[in-house]
């Protein structure tokens, strides 16, 4: 066990796991938030471009779009992001990640838009106030409040995703190295719990911090 | 209610004029994006008819490599949901128990599992496991990595749904089943988990979406999936990337419409709802995210 501890960089692994998750985090809130705006939009052309985006990404394993960032866009298509193979597969992975999530962030948001009820808006209008004011006074902090639980459950979900990176980032990632140690060292049952626990820290606090701030958050209706 | 209506007023003339120049710069950012990946495609030589003609004229594309890839894909995916219902139903009443230990032992298997990323089970499994096993075929060790892994994860997500499907019944429901003289357990069985699991349908689908992405991690085990067979189509006649844009259309294809179908279900629970009374269908995309 000091052995395997020793011997390969279980650290090194979580440490690339956590950059991965933070990069494509900020990556999938922003594309995800341009996504969501057009889809609440009241131009067709902007709603069918967002819905579109979201029912093609959701729709697709995150594996293959992880091969088809080397095997496809960076050997055929040759865009890569750097000529050094493990920097191009990083920077890849973190696109694909963010492109991915950007789906389920549009939805949360749109979900939290929903949660809105008619009155709230008809109520907004008809004590006087403009389109700016409405959006920016009543209907927004209500939809952000709603999106709190559905944002959080995507974060958890982009955090175990990251490990999918192992496809194109190998044993630097934490999947790939369980495999490699698996692989060379035989079973054992002690090294897969360090990786699980890792995991579970990573996302079990995350869970019930979330759970809390959106009961603190909830629009009592 | 549409979105629309409660963000935004009935457009008058200059809204309109806004949003006839948005309908413009929305059409050039979709022209713009699909000609750059024309360009860039026909750049690098992609748009060559003998690249995308054997989809259509060569049989073996799909006798040989693609519907084979689909089966296994749907076999793993299937397979996976029935345990994983054995699973979930089993640790969801567990979760649900009158006994303090029950609970808490359901509660900590359930909530591991569910924070476990399923490409580390199936790593473990296949690697540390089922390939090394004597007493399994060595050409069924992929299927099992990809089946128990997706089991466990899933089958956790479910036992989830499960206790809040019971959760979102009206109290008096159990209180009716424990006043006409039912156990604990027979208020369970035959009053609140008939009505829960009709609310978790609509999600129960969602998850299938789930489950049936998540066999392309089988790649990683060598499981001969769809995504294993894009891999080795697009080598064998040279074009990796038609081949894994075709497949990506048939995932999409098929969860598509498993979604249409969820939304289907759910519309028809909540209109039972309506009429009778009963537990509200539980939301459907919390569940389709993994």
């Amino acid at each position: 066990m000091g052995d395997i501890l020793s011997n390969y960089d279980i650290l090194g692994a979580f440490w690339v796991t956590i950059q991965l998750s933070v990069l494509s985090a900020v990556g999938a809130l922003v594309l995800g938030t341009v996504l969501a705006v057009f889809r609440v939009s009241p131009v067709g052309v902007l709603r069918f471009l967002g819905s579109f985006y979201v029912n093609t990404v959701r729709n697709t394993p995150l594996t293959l779009l992880m091969l088809f960032s080397i095997l496809g866009i960076t050997y055929i298509l040759q865009i890569p992001f750097s000529q050094e193979a493990s920097r191009n597969a990083y920077w890849w992975a973190v696109v694909m990640l963010a492109v991915y999530h950007a789906a389920f962030v549009c939805e949360a948001l749109r979900s939290g838009v929903n949660t809105i009820p008619a009155g709230q808006a008809e109520a907004a209008r008809s004590i006087g106030l403009t389109f700016g004011q409405s959006l920016r006074e009543v209907l927004l902090p209500q939809a952000f409040r709603g999106a709190v639980a559905p944002l959080g459950s995507t974060l958890i979900a982009l955090i175990k995703n990251t490990t999918v990176a192992a496809v194109i980032l190998g044993t630097a990632e934490s999947a790939g190295l369980l495999a490699q140690i698996t692989e060379n060292e035989g079973a054992s049952l002690p090294t897969f719990f360090i990786f699980a626990l890792g995991f579970v820290i990573l996302t079990l606090p995350l869970g019930v911090g979330i759970t809390s701030v959106s009961r603190r958050l909830a629009v009592k209706r | 209610m549409s979105t629309e209506n409660v963000l935004f007023d009935a457009p008058g003339p200059r809204a309109r004029l806004r949003h006839n120049v948005l309908t413009g710069v929305g059409v050039l950012l979709l022209l713009g994006g699909l000609w750059l990946v024309y360009s860039k495609m026909s750049e690098r030589n992609q748009l060559q008819g003998y690249q995308w003609s054997p989809f259509v004229t060569d049989s073996a594309v799909w006798s040989d490599y693609l519907l084979p890839g689909l089966w296994e894909t749907i076999k793993a995916a299937l397979i996976s949901m029935v345990l994983a219902g054995a699973y979930g139903l089993v640790f969801g009443m567990g979760r649900l128990s009158h006994l303090t230990w029950v609970r808490w032992v359901s509660g900590v298997v359930v909530e591991f599992f569910r924070s476990v990323p399923v490409l580390l089970m199936m790593v473990f499994f296949f690697f540390g496991w089922f390939a090394t096993a004597t007493w399994l075929p060595n050409q069924y060790a992929p299927l099992a990595a990809v089946v128990l892994g997706l089991t466990l994860y899933n089958g956790s997500v479910i036992a989830e749904l499960v206790r809040s499907g019971v959760h979102s019944l009206p109290a008096g429901q159990a209180e009716a089943g424990l006043s006409i003289g039912l156990s604990p357990g027979q208020t369970m069985r035959s009053i609140q988990l008939p009505q829960a699991l009709r609310a978790m349908l609509p999600a129960l689908i969602g998850q299938l979406v789930v489950i049936l992405k998540d066999t392309a991690l089988g790649t990683i085990v060598l499981y001969p999936e769809l995504l294993t067979a894009a891999k080795t189509l697009g080598s064998g006649y040279a074009n990796t990337v038609q081949a894994y844009l075709v497949v990506a259309l048939v995932y999409i294809l098929i969860n598509y419409t498993l979604t249409k179908v969820a939304g289907f279900v759910d519309g028809r629970v909540k209109r039972r709802q309506r009429g009778g009374g009963g537990a509200a269908p539980l939301p459907v995309t919390a569940a389709a995210e993994g």
